[in-house]
């Protein structure tokens, strides 16, 4: 008796007074999203679209002069060889940082995962690199190594032995910035894998300690296998951070010596704003912009399992 | 966590263990703490005598001397002002922006919300790193290179902070907003005397991180910004240590300077920044 009510009240046109309040509704809604469809319009859409089209413009060495030239410029930053070696050293970079990284935030967490008195300051201690900005790092890390007066070198000096210069050599230019920032990223992943680390239910522990299990297999069958979803999400987070590192090779290397820390940003940098290339520049960060892209899609697809499990 | 503990240590055994856990802790503390101890060490001590270990981890006696001068030779105060500005009118935008975002979104029916939303979110996948030429060519059309204006508006929105006071006005019962309807308040009135007040830990956690980011942000303002007056701490800094590469005590004395206002947001605010940076690795 019911269901054919149902039915005509739906085909019911709405009364001019529902009407206007949808009406109303929308027109609220629109002038919420407003500010933040403008700024994502200008400070987003827009430059991303632009950053496509410009790749497709080259500049004459000397002057003002824009060509069109399609594609082509493209095809040039994908097999120069300058990019190519951007390109290795972010990867190199990457490797250097992300597994390290990792590896020491979830040492620091698990350590710090433990009932004891004072914890707590232990906690801040090891968070406390979040509150370093790059800048600030990157000069703390020349204190550590510096050839004249960085703490490193006055212990090799110490010993008798001539200085290193970290920084001025190839070899070991880029391992000093990825000791920076593994440092600088410390904090915040030791927070995200300690954060994991407290959904970890405690129960869980105890049973495996009265069946007899000692600490390192309670960490390899408890801890890893229900903390590796943060550990997967850190992972990609701390990939695509690494990709978008600049300040560090500015303070400290100049992309050099020899490229040797040419990341991918700064010669994206170099080649917009030092060898006013914008083109170039726009072609490179597409090609930036995709391999980011890759890296999201991994990380949705990550989350989508979390979820799953969770 | 190396040995396997065979049964429930007790007594001296335990007492032992114990020792060891805070011997093993506070050498990662020591480890970690490392840079920053150094930077201060050397900070202390004047320019002229020469360093050498173990004695320049011991500046004795300290020589506070050198914060005042780095503030006398360099431009820090300012840059430091300049910072504040701009982390603060950031993080007052995106706060507000994010509020009005995430309202529309968790409490409006509009067409094509569901889109909207994924092209709010898309906007994370693009990092500033790629736009920065063309926003370039924005910022110098519109003149504001060299300005507070070009530093701020950029920043404006964001989608982490939309998603976020969207995920915390869904939780607001629903009860609460019919009784808040029948009480005769339109959405205005919901928004910002109910609504806004019981996502205050979200926004808590939102505004330490935007000032974080904001604070720390390096390539923009870098390009942006070539009178030294306008110079956000960051670049700052490089400036301080460009033109004081024979006077490293005063360019460590600076990097501690500039740091200090971010330790004590740190320590202030511990709970929040936690909540802000796991808020998309935690909850998803």
């Amino acid at each position: 008796m019911t269901a054919p009510t149902v039915g005509a009240l739906r085909d019911v046109a709405p009364s001019p007074v529902v009407r206007r309040r949808r009406w109303r509704e929308r027109g609220l809604a629109l002038a919420l999203l407003l500010p933040s469809i403008v700024a994502f319009g200008t400070w987003v859409y827009y430059p991303f679209a632009r950053t496509i089209w410009l790749g497709l413009f080259r500049t004459s060495p000397f002057g003002n002069r824009t060509t069109y030239v399609g594609l082509e410029q493209y095809r040039d930053v994908l097999t120069s060889s300058d990019f190519h070696n951007s390109l290795w050293v972010t990867l190199l970079f990457t490797l250097m940082t992300v597994p390290v990284g990792l590896a020491l935030g979830l040492g620091l967490a698990v350590l710090a995962h433990q009932r004891l008195a004072g914890i707590g300051a232990y906690r801040t201690i090891f968070s406390s690199t979040v509150a370093t900005s790059v800048a600030v790092a990157s000069l703390m890390f020349i204190a550590l190594l510096s050839p004249s007066v960085g703490l490193i070198n006055q212990i090799i000096k110490g010993m008798g032995r001539e200085p290193v210069y970290f920084l001025e050599r190839p070899g070991w230019a880029l391992i000093a910035i990825a000791a920076v920032t593994v440092w600088q990223n410390l904090g915040v992943t030791f927070i995200v894998i300690s954060a994991g680390l407290q959904s970890v239910p405690d129960d869980l522990y105890e049973s495996a300690r009265l069946d007899g299990a000692g600490a390192w297999s309670r960490f390899v069958d408890i801890t890893l296998p229900l903390l590796s979803p943060t550990l997967l999400f850190g992972f990609v987070v701390l990939t695509i951070t690494s990709f978008q590192t600049f300040g560090q090779v500015d303070l400290l290397t100049n992309g050099g010596p020899l490229d040797a820390t040419n990341l991918i940003v700064f010669s994206i940098y170099t080649e917009g704003f030092r060898n006013f290339n914008p083109g170039v520049a726009a072609a490179q960060a597409v090609v930036l912009f995709l391999i980011v892209l890759a890296l999201s899609v991994v990380q949705l697809k990550v989350l989508e399992r979390r979820v799953f499990y969770g | 966590m190396g040995e396997p503990t065979v049964a429930a240590p007790r007594g001296r055994p335990r007492r032992r263990r114990r020792i060891g856990q805070y011997a093993v802790l506070t050498l990662a503390a020591v480890v970690v703490l490392m840079p920053v101890y150094v930077t201060l060490a050397f900070s202390l001590q004047s320019g002229a005598s020469s360093l050498d270990f173990p004695s320049s981890l011991l500046p004795f006696p300290p020589e506070l001397g050198v914060f005042r001068e780095v503030l006398d030779v360099s431009n820090l105060g300012r840059y430091m002002l300049n910072s504040t500005v701009v982390a603060v009118a950031i993080t007052a935008l995106q706060v507000v922006t994010s509020i009005l975002a995430g309202y529309a979104f968790a409490y409006l029916r509009f067409p094509a919300r569901g889109a909207a939303f994924v092209a709010f979110l898309a906007t994370l996948m693009v990092p500033g790193e790629v736009t920065i030429v063309a926003n370039y060519d924005t910022v110098v059309s519109l003149g504001w290179r060299d300005s507070y204006p070009g530093l701020i508006i950029p920043f404006a929105a964001t989608a982490m902070g939309t998603f976020l006071l969207r995920q915390a006005f869904l939780a607001v019962p629903q009860d609460l907003r019919d009784a808040a309807r029948l009480d005769g308040y339109g959405h205005w009135g919901f928004m910002w005397g109910v609504a806004v007040p019981l996502a205050r830990p979200a926004i808590a956690a939102l505004s330490v991180f935007s000032f974080l980011m904001a604070w720390n942000q390096y390539l923009w303002p870098l390009l942006i910004t070539d009178v030294d007056d306008l110079r956000t701490v960051q670049i700052g800094l490089k400036t301080l240590a460009t033109t004081n590469v024979d006077q490293l005590n005063l360019v460590f004395g600076g990097t501690v300077i500039a740091s200090i206002p971010i330790f004590v947001l740190l320590v202030l605010f511990q709970k929040q920044l936690v909540r802000g940076l796991t808020s998309g690795a935690v909850k998803g």
